[in-house]
This record gives C-alpha cells, structure tokens and sequence, in this order.
C-alpha cells in the first residue's frame, strides 16, 4: 500500500535522508568474532594434548610454524606444551615458504621474505608444520617443498587452527584443527595474537 | 615497500635509497638459502636468463651463473669472443636473435659505457649491467656495500677509502654512488694521474697520501691496477705504484685501529695489496664473493617479480 499526500511527501525525503549513511554500511567491512580469547586459549589446550597423545617425549618431533602468521601459533603452543605439561627440549623453527610459492610473478604483489630458523636436523624427524588458518593448501603445498631443503623427515603432519573446508585447490587435509569453517571465498579470515595485535581473537570478515 | 623502483639494474644511479635497503633484506634471506644443505629454491624456474659477456670475466659469470641456478632459473652463457660478434653482427641484432629463444632477463658485460641503457631501451627484457667499460658495475658495489654493511652493521656514517685506479674503475664509480645513497664519507685516493678531474662534484674528497687516507677510514676497498685499459702510462713503475700505493701488513699495523680491507678482485697479490694482508683476518675479500651470489640472487629475484 503506498503512502500518499503529505506522508508520501515525507517517506521520499526519509528514504533520501537515509540514502547516504545506508551506502555506507554496505561498503563497510562487516566482521563476525569466530573465537574469543578463551576459546582460544581452551582450543590451544585442545592441540597441545592431542599433540602429546601422538609425540609423548617430543624426542624425535619438531614443530615448524610456518611465517609469517604461522609462528605466533607454534610458539604459543610451544610454550603451553612447555609450560603446562612440562614437555622438556621442544624444538621450534621457523620456515618462510615466499621463495617456493606457486605464483611467482604471475601478477601478485611480491611478497617479503621472513626469516627462515631452523637450528635442528629435519632428517628422520616427526615434522609438524603449523599454520595459522589453512585455506587453499598451496602454502602448505610450499612448505612441503622447502622443509625437503633441510633433510628428509620421517613423517610430516598438518597442525592449523582455522580449517576453511570446501575452499582447498590441493588434496591437502590438516591433522589437527582448532575449527573447522565454512568460509565463503569472498570472506576472509583474520587471526589476531596478543603478542602481534593486541589480543587473541579470530575473525569472520565479509566484504 | 617489496619491489624495486626500477624495471633493469643498470647502475646504482638509478637506485634509490629504498631499493638498495630491499636488496639487502632480501640478500639476508639468500644468504640464509645459500648456506642450507640444500642450496636451491625453485622460484624463478619458468625464467630464462641469458649471460652475454662482451668482455672477459672470471668471477662475476661465475657468480650470475651460480645465482641464477639456486634460483633454478634456466640459465644460457654467451661470450663475445666465440659468436657472430666477430662476423659484424650489431648489438641489438645479437640479444634480439638470443630473445626470441624466449628470454626474460640479460645479463650483460660490454666494454662500452652506457651499453645496458641502450639495450633497455631497445628490447623487451630486464637488463642487468654486470659492467659497462669505466661507467658502472651496480652488483659489485651492493656486494661491497653489503659486506660492509655484514661486517660494521651500518653504512652509515662510516668512512670508506677507494684507493687505486679511480680514473678506470666502474667498480670505483658504483661503490661512490651506493656509499654516498647509504650516508657513508668516501675518499679516494690514488696517484693523480689516476683520478678524475672534478671527481669531488660527486661528494668524495681527495687524497694522495695512502697513510693519511687509511687513518682517516673504517674501510679500505682496494682497486686492482688495470693495465688493460691504460693505453698510456699513468706511473712511472709498478715498483713505485706498490711503494706509494700498496697496503702491505707493517702498514696496517703502524695504525691506531683496526680497519677492514676489500678488493673486488682478481688481486694483483704484491702489487695494490701484499698476501699476508689479502689473507689476514681483516680482510674481508672472500666474504665479499660468498656475499656476491646472494646479493644476485636478490636482485635477479626482484627484478623477476616485476616482470
């Protein structure tokens, strides 16, 4: 039923008044908390022990995080596994994959390198490559690739703390996931650390 | 910042500040690759590289071709003296013939200054100047730079001596360029027949005293004497070119500090620079080579990306 007369009058000069701000929203970024920092903190717990199930001693295991993002999750969980469950010797690295990445000049920005530590032998190790959020795979698909450049490991496992299922280009699958999402392409997942940006908080941001 | 302002690495003049700070971070991350078990990473393995070398050269081919095989780049090697050079065949000519082989990147050693200007502007690939007669030799000086940089931690403020052959040496030219880019006071010094007229109007001082100008510096980078390209004499001997301008250990003892001692190479092992100094712990001139492949590596790497 349309308004008429006066309220006709009235209701297009709201609908005008409301245009601009309406824009607006629509073009701002609207972000969704997926994990608080104590679910966060209770996932972290969730991975060290089921880590542990797996490793036990940590004898023949290395953590790898995989940078940039990756690092901050192995060094938290390093330090859960050293601190609350008195893992001694955790060894740590850190691999930068830009140098192995898939679409070298192929109209990407180029991407800075990181530091790549890796102070121990990876040769006949149990690797567990460690991830912030795993999306398409292919940066797993790197790190597979540049952790050859320090020896042959004995075997090598998956640890992510976003698993973005139905959006993988690889037949890659995590071994251990702090959540799993049904992300759509057009929306990104943004994970915070306290160390980095403040606080721990993972987001769902929709363009 | 991650990309360089420049399409080709043609001399440090067309560099800026930033771009040489990018190389550098990047050549960190190389230098880290180069020391692995396995020293190779598979970045530029859909590119081809062409080597034309124009004039002769030992080490700097050796160390492009070494880079460009760690970065799996599939690399091609021209020399002057076995091509159709000699049968007349024009310089645009010949890298057009080698580019339509579908080739990305050259890189060229040609007597003639300005000989990598002239081809970027001519033919569609990144060109790298690996030197160009007496002009520039931009990856020397970044590999200079970057061994200083390795060894003091900072350009910056340093003082740095180029001493020997200014009047024909591109390595002379690029290193004042960089070092001055960076903040560093530079100096040369040399027999005067061997420096520059008006050298000073691109902001190095001058001295003809070898003792007074190692005093004065941190870092020592010592210039072979390149009789090939004197067609004249400079120095009446090379006999009095060692006593006037030879760093010899008793020398470098006879100073109040200890200071850092380069040469880009080949030496002329008792002539600009006796063994026991080439071979002391402060010379840093075999780092300067290892440091050479990651610095190329870097820049072939940046320059790839623009691509």
């Amino acid at each position: 039923m349309f308004p008429t007369g006066l309220f006709y009058t009235l209701f297009i000069l709201k609908n005008c008044l409301l245009l601009y701000p309406t824009e607006t929203v629509v073009q701002q970024m609207s972000q969704k908390v997926l994990l608080t920092s104590k679910e966060i903190n209770i996932i972290l717990h969730r991975l060290a022990c089921q880590l542990l199930e797996n490793h036990l001693d940590f004898k023949d295991t290395v953590l790898i995080g995989i940078q940039p993002r990756g690092v901050y999750l192995a060094e938290r969980l390093a330090k859960v596994l050293r601190e609350d469950y008195k893992v001694k010797d955790i060894q740590l690295g850190l691999l930068d994959i830009t140098f192995y990445r898939d679409d070298f000049g192929r109209g990407e920005k180029t991407l800075k390198a990181s530091t790549t530590k890796i102070d121990f032998l990876v040769e006949d190790k149990n690797v567990v490559l460690i991830d912030d959020v795993l999306y398409t795979g292919r940066s797993i698909r790197a790190a597979l690739t540049a952790i050859q450049s320090f020896g042959r490991p004995l075997d090598i496992e998956l640890l992510t703390l976003i698993d973005r299922r139905f959006s993988r280009h690889l037949p890659i699958q995590p071994n251990y996931r702090g959540r799993q999402v049904d992300a759509i392409n057009e929306e990104k997942v943004k994970v915070m650390w306290e160390e980095n940006d403040g606080k721990d908080i993972v987001y769902l941001v929709s363009k | 910042m991650s990309e360089l302002s420049v399409d080709h690495l043609l001399g440090i003049k067309y560099l800026d500040k930033k771009d040489i700070a990018l190389i550098f971070e990047t050549a960190d991350h190389f230098k880290e690759v180069i020391n692995r078990s396995i020293k190779k990473v598979p970045t530029l393995r859909d590119t081809t590289i062409a080597n034309i070398f124009f004039e002769n050269s030992t080490r700097t081919k050796l160390s492009f071709e070494l880079a460009e095989k760690r970065l799996s780049a599939d690399v091609i090697n021209f020399s002057a003296s076995q091509s159709s050079v000699k049968k007349g065949e024009t310089l645009i000519d010949t890298v057009n013939n080698i580019l339509s082989m579908k080739v990305d990147m050259v890189v060229m050693r040609h007597p003639n200054p300005g000989a990598g200007i002239f081809l970027s502007k001519h033919v569609d690939a990144s060109i790298i100047n690996a030197g160009d007669g007496a002009h520039e030799h931009p990856t020397q000086a970044l590999l200079d730079s970057y061994s200083i940089r390795e060894k003091l931690g900072d350009i910056g403020g340093k003082n740095v001596v180029i001493v020997g052959d200014i009047l024909h040496s591109r390595v002379a030219l690029s290193n004042i360029f960089a070092l001055k880019l960076q903040g560093a006071n530079v100096k040369v010094c040399g027999p005067k027949t061997l420096i520059p007229k008006h050298i000073e109007s691109l902001g190095v001082t001058v001295e003809t005293n070898l003792r007074k100008a190692l005093e004065w510096c941190d870092v020592a980078n010592m210039l072979r004497v390149q009789n090939e390209r004197m067609d004249i004499s400079y120095f009446p001997s090379t006999r009095e070119y060692t006593q006037q301008f030879g760093v010899n250990k008793q020398l470098l003892n006879s100073l109040d500090k200890q200071i850092v001692i380069m040469h880009p190479g080949p030496i002329n092992r008792g002539v600009e620079i006796t063994s026991d100094v080439a071979d002391s712990d402060q010379s840093i001139i075999l780092e300067q080579v290892e440091n050479g492949v990651a610095v190329r590596m870097a820049v072939m790497y940046l320059l790839a990306a623009k691509k």
